[in-house]
C-alpha cells in the first residue's frame, strides 16, 4: 500500500517528489505528536486531580475529553495583547523559537528499527543542540516583554538550562560511551544484547541499571530542563508568574505547547537511552512500539507526580544542585564508567 | 558610564503571593532584596469609624471581616470587651462553647495558612488537602449560625445560640446518588457534637500525612530553615505575639498567662521555636493545630454532659425569650428597646485580647454610656507582623520574600482594618 501511494504521488508530482514525500511524513509525525501534547495537558490535569483530592476537568465532553480541545480554541480566539514598550516582532518570535526546536528534535528520533524520518549517524548530537536553542525562546520572551517579571522568569531560566544542560550532556556522553554510537537506534540496539538478555529478562541489560547514578541525573536534569515543577522557577507563579507573564492568548498557548513538546521529547529520549526503547522488557514477549509509548508514559507520569508532590526549588538551591552535586557526579561517574569498560569486568563487550 | 543601580520591583497588590493586596515595593540586586517596603491601606474599610455610628451588637459582624480567616475570635474579642464594660457573667456553657469555637477557628486558620504557604512555596497539593478539612469546620460554622464563614455567632453575653442537634445532609442529586453520599453523611447523622468528634478523632491522622508532605521533605527544608529568622529579642521589641512570637522560642500565649473563659479548665500546651526561622514557625502552627484539637476534644466533652443556658439573662444585655416576650410585658418592652436602640454600655474604657490564631488581637474600647462606642481600636497582630517585613526580608533572595509573607500568615482585612 505504501509502494502505491508512493508511485501514485511520484506520477503527480514528478521531481519534487521526494519534498512532498518527506513533508508527508513530517506530518505524520508532527500531526500525533500534537495530539499527544493537547492529551498530556488533560492528563496532567486528571492525574494531579486525583492525587490531589478532586475530579479534574468532567464537564466537556465525555470524561472532560473535549477539554483540551475546547482550551486550545479559546486560546485561539483571544487576542494577542503586546504590550507598550515591548519589542514587537522579538516578542512574537520568541514563542515560536521556543516552540519549534522541541518539534525538530523529533526529526531523528526511531520509532522502531526502522521507522524514523531521518537516520543520521550524530542524532544523539543533533538532539541535543536543537534542544538548546529552545532556550533562547525563554530568553527572547523574559527580554522582549519589558517586563520587570518577565525579565526575572528569562534570566532565571537561562541560567537553570545552561547549567542542566551540562549534566545532561554528561550524563549522555556516559551512554554514548557504552554503545559506542551516537545513533539513537544504536543505542537502542546496544541494550538488547547482555548478559541478562540472554537470560530473557531484557529490563535488566538496558541501560538504567549499569548507569543508575547517571539516569537518576539525567532524570532530575530533564525536569529543570524543561522547567518543571519543583524546578520550575522560570515560571514560579508564587513568585514572579514567569517568563511569559505578559502574553496572552496563541502567543501563550505556543509557550505551553513548546513545554508540553519538550516534555514528551525528554521523556522519549529517556526512554531511548536508558529504559530500552522499543525492547521488550521480557524475552517471551515481542519487541514493539507500544512498549515505546508505554515508556514514555511512565517518564510523562513522573514528571506529573512530582509536579503534586514537591515545593519548588530557589534559584540558587538550583544552581548549587546543578553545579556542586551533578556536574561533579556526572564527572566521577564518567571515569569510573571508562575505567569499567578498560577493565576485564567490561559488560559492553 | 551610568551609575550602576538596584532594581526596584513593584511586588503586588496584583500579585499570586500577595495575601490579598499587599503591595511592596522591593528593591533588588540581582534577586537579593535589599530593602522590602510594604505599602498598606487597599483594603481601608474604616472599621473603627463605622463601629462609632453602629449599635454595639451591629458591629459584630464586622469584626467578623477583620480577619475573615479567624472570624469566631475577633467576635470574641469585641464581646469580651463589651463584657467586661459591663461587668457581666457569660454563662459557662457558652464559654465552652465560644472556647470550642475559637479553636476551631484556629484550625480553620491554621488550614489555610498551611494550604497557602504551601502553595506560595510551590506545594500545592496542600491547599487541597487543608481545603478538605476546612469543608467540615466551616459546616460546623454554618450548623451553628447559617454562616459559613462571617459568622456572627458571639454576642455580649454568651452566643447566639445552643449547639444544633442535627447537621444538615448532603441531599441525593442528579450528579450524586444515594450510594455517593452516604459516606458524607455518616458522620452527619448526629448532633453538631458528634460530628466534631468524629473529626476530632480524624484530625491527627491528616495531621500526619500533612507533615510525611511537608516536614521532612528535603526542598520544603532547604526554603524554609533559617529564612527570615528573628531573634527573641527582636521579636519582643517589635510586638510580636502568636506563633511569631513562639517561633522565636518565646512562650507567651494569653489562653495561658492571662486566661479567659475557661483556658484555665482546659489541659493543653504550647509549643514554642528555637532558631525563629520560618520552619521554626511552620512547626510551632502544626502543633498548635494538635493542640487545637486537643482542646477540642475536652470541650466536646464537657459540652456532652452540662447543658444550660448559653446566654446572659440579663435582658438590658440579651434579648429575651421569644416565648415569653408574647405575653409577658417586660419582656416585650426589653425586646423593644434592644431592638431599636439597643444595649447602652456604662460609661468607660477596656480592653480585651484574645489569643488569636496569628497573635494577640486586642479590641480597646471608649464608651460614654451610650448606645454605640465613642471610640473603638482594634489591635491587629498581623499590622505588626507585617511591619517587621523589611528587616525579615532583608539580604534573602526574592522567593524567600514569598515564604516569609507566607510564614507571617498575613490577612489584609485585619491589617488595613
Amino acid at each position: 500500500m505504501v509502494d502505491a501511494l508512493q508511485g501514485l504521488l511520484q506520477g503527480l508530482f514528478g521531481s519534487v517528489f521526494p519534498l512532498v514525500w518527506a513533508l508527508l511524513k513530517i506530518i505524520l509525525i508532527i500531526a500525533p505528536l500534537l495530539l499527544a501534547v493537547a492529551y498530556l495537558t488533560f492528563w496532567e490535569r486528571k492525574v494531579i486531580g486525583w492525587m490531589q483530592v478532586r475530579i479534574g476537568p468532567n464537564r466537556v465532553g465525555p470524561w472532560g475529553l473535549i477539554q483540551p480541545i475546547a482550551d486550545g480554541l479559546k486560546l485561539f480566539l483571544k487576542e494577542v495583547v503586546v504590550p507598550t514598550g515591548a519589542d514587537k516582532s522579538v516578542f512574537l518570535i520568541a514563542p515560536m523559537f521556543a516552540f519549534a526546536p522541541a518539534l525538530a528534535a523529533w526529526a531523528v528520533v526511531p520509532f522502531n528499527d526502522t521507522l524514523v524520518l531521518a537516520n543520521v549517524n550524530a542524532s544523539l548530537l543533533y538532539i541535543m543542540s536543537i534542544g538548546s536553542i529552545g532556550v533562547y525562546g525563554i530568553i527572547l520572551a523574559g527580554w522582549a516583554s519589558n517586563s520587570k517579571y518577565a525579565l526575572l522568569g528569562g534570566m532565571r531560566s537561562a541560567a537553570q538550562m545552561i547549567s542542566y544542560e551540562i549534566s545532561m550532556g554528561l550524563a549522555l556522553v556516559v551512554v554514548l560511551m557504552v554503545s559506542n554510537s551516537l545513533n539513537l537506534g544504536d543505542i537502542v540496539g546496544g541494550q538488547g544484547r547482555g548478559f541478562f538478555a540472554d537470560k530473557g529478562l531484557g529490563f535488566l541489560s538496558w541501560n538504567w541499571l549499569p548507569l543508575l547514578p547517571m539516569f537518576v541525573v539525567y532524570l532530575v536534569s530533564i525536569v529543570a530542563e524543561t522547567n518543571r515543577a519543583p524546578f520550575d522557577m522560570a515560571e514560579g507563579e508564587s513568585e514572579i508568574v514567569g517568563f511569559h507573564c505578559e502574553y496572552s492568548g496563541m502567543a501563550f498557548a505556543v509557550f505551553f505547547l513548546a513545554e508540553y513538546a519538550n516534555m514528551i521529547l525528554v521523556s522519549t529520549l529517556t526512554a531511548l537511552l536508558f529504559l530500552g526503547g522499543w525492547l521488550s522488557p521480557v524475552g517471551f514477549l515481542p519487541d514493539g512500539l507500544l512498549w515505546l509509548f508505554m515508556k514514555i508514559a511512565a517518564v510523562l507520569f513522573f514528571f506529573l507526580w512530582i509536579r503534586a508532590t514537591f515545593p519548588r526549588y530557589r534559584y540558587d538551591q538550583i544552581m548549587r544542585l546543578g553545579w556542586k552535586v551533578f556536574i561533579p557526579l556526572c564527572l566521577i561517574w564518567l571515569v569510573v564508567v571508562g575505567c569499567w569498560m578498560m577493565s576485564p569486568l567490561s559488560i559492553w563487550k | 558610564m551610568p551609575e550602576l543601580r538596584n532594581f526596584t520591583l513593584n511586588f503586588g497588590p496584583q500579585h499570586p503571593a500577595a495575601h490579598g493586596v499587599l503591595r511592596m515595593v522591593l528593591e533588588l540586586d540581582g534577586e537579593v532584596v535589599m530593602r522590602a517596603d510594604p505599602h498598606i491601606g487597599l483594603l481601608h474599610r474604616a472599621t473603627e469609624k463605622l463601629a462609632e455610628s453602629k449599635t454595639w451588637i451591629q458591629s459584630v459582624p464586622y469584626m467578623d471581616r477583620l480577619d475573615y480567616m479567624s472570624m469566631m475570635c475577633n467576635e470574641h474579642a469585641y464581646c469580651m470587651a463589651i463584657e467586661r464594660l459591663l461587668q457581666i457573667e457569660v454563662p459557662i456553657r457558652a464559654q465552652y462553647i465560644r472556647v470550642m469555637f475559637d479553636e476551631i477557628t484556629r484550625i480553620l486558620n491554621h488550614l489555610l495558612w498551611i494550604g497557602c504557604h504551601g502553595l506560595d512555596v510551590g506545594a500545592m497539593t496542600m491547599v487541597l488537602y487543608a481545603f478538605r478539612e476546612r469543608e467540615d469546620l466551616v459546616d460546623a460554622y454554618e450548623a451553628v449560625s447559617g454562616a459559613r464563614m462571617h459568622a456572627a455567632y458571639y454576642r455580649p453575653g454568651g452566643v447566639y445560640r445552643d449547639l444544633p442537634d442535627r447537621m444538615s445532609q448532603y441531599k441525593e442529586s442528579k450528579w450524586k446518588s444515594a450510594a455517593q453520599i452516604k459516606p458524607f453523611n455518616d458522620a452527619r447523622s448526629g448532633s453538631l457534637l458528634d460530628f466534631l468528634d468524629d473529626f476530632s478523632s480524624r484530625f491527627p491522622k491528616l495531621l500526619d500525612e500533612y507533615e510525611t508532605l511537608l516536614t521532612d521533605n528535603r526542598i520544603w527544608k532547604q526554603r524554609l530553615v533559617d529564612v527570615g529568622i528573628v531573634s527573641p529579642e527582636r521579636a519582643l521589641q517589635r510586638g510580636f505575639t502568636g506563633p511569631m512570637l513562639r517561633g522565636s522560642g518565646i512562650a507567651w500565649d494569653l489562653r495561658k498567662k492571662q486566661p479567659y473563659e475557661v483556658y484555665d479548665r482546659v489541659d493543653f500546651d504550647i509549643p514554642i521555636g528555637k532558631t525563629g526561622d520560618s520552619y521554626d514557625r511552620y512547626l510551632v502552627r502544626m502543633e498548635e493545630m494538635r493542640q487545637a484539637n486537643r482542646i477540642l476534644k475536652q470541650c466536646i466533652d464537657w459540652l456532652r454532659l452540662n447543658p444550660g443556658p448559653v446566654m446572659s439573662d440579663n435582658h438590658k444585655v440579651a434579648p429575651p425569650n421569644r416565648e415569653a416576650m408574647k405575653s409577658n410585658m417586660e419582656e416585650l418592652i426589653h425586646h423593644f428597646k434592644l431592638c431599636t436602640e439597643g444595649m447602652h454600655v456604662p460609661e468607660g474604657e477596656v480592653y480585651a485580647g484574645v489569643e488569636h490564631p496569628k497573635g494577640e488581637f486586642g479590641i480597646y474600647v471608649i464608651s460614654d454610656g451610650a448606645n454605640k462606642p465613642y471610640r473603638l481600636k482594634i489591635r491587629a497582630p498581623g499590622y505588626v507582623h507585617l511591619s517587621a517585613m523589611d528587616e525579615m526580608a532583608r539580604g534573602h533572595m526574592l522567593a524567600d520574600v514569598v515564604t516569609i509573607i507566607g510564614s507571617q500568615d498575613v490577612v489584609f482585612g485585619e491589617i488595613d482594618r
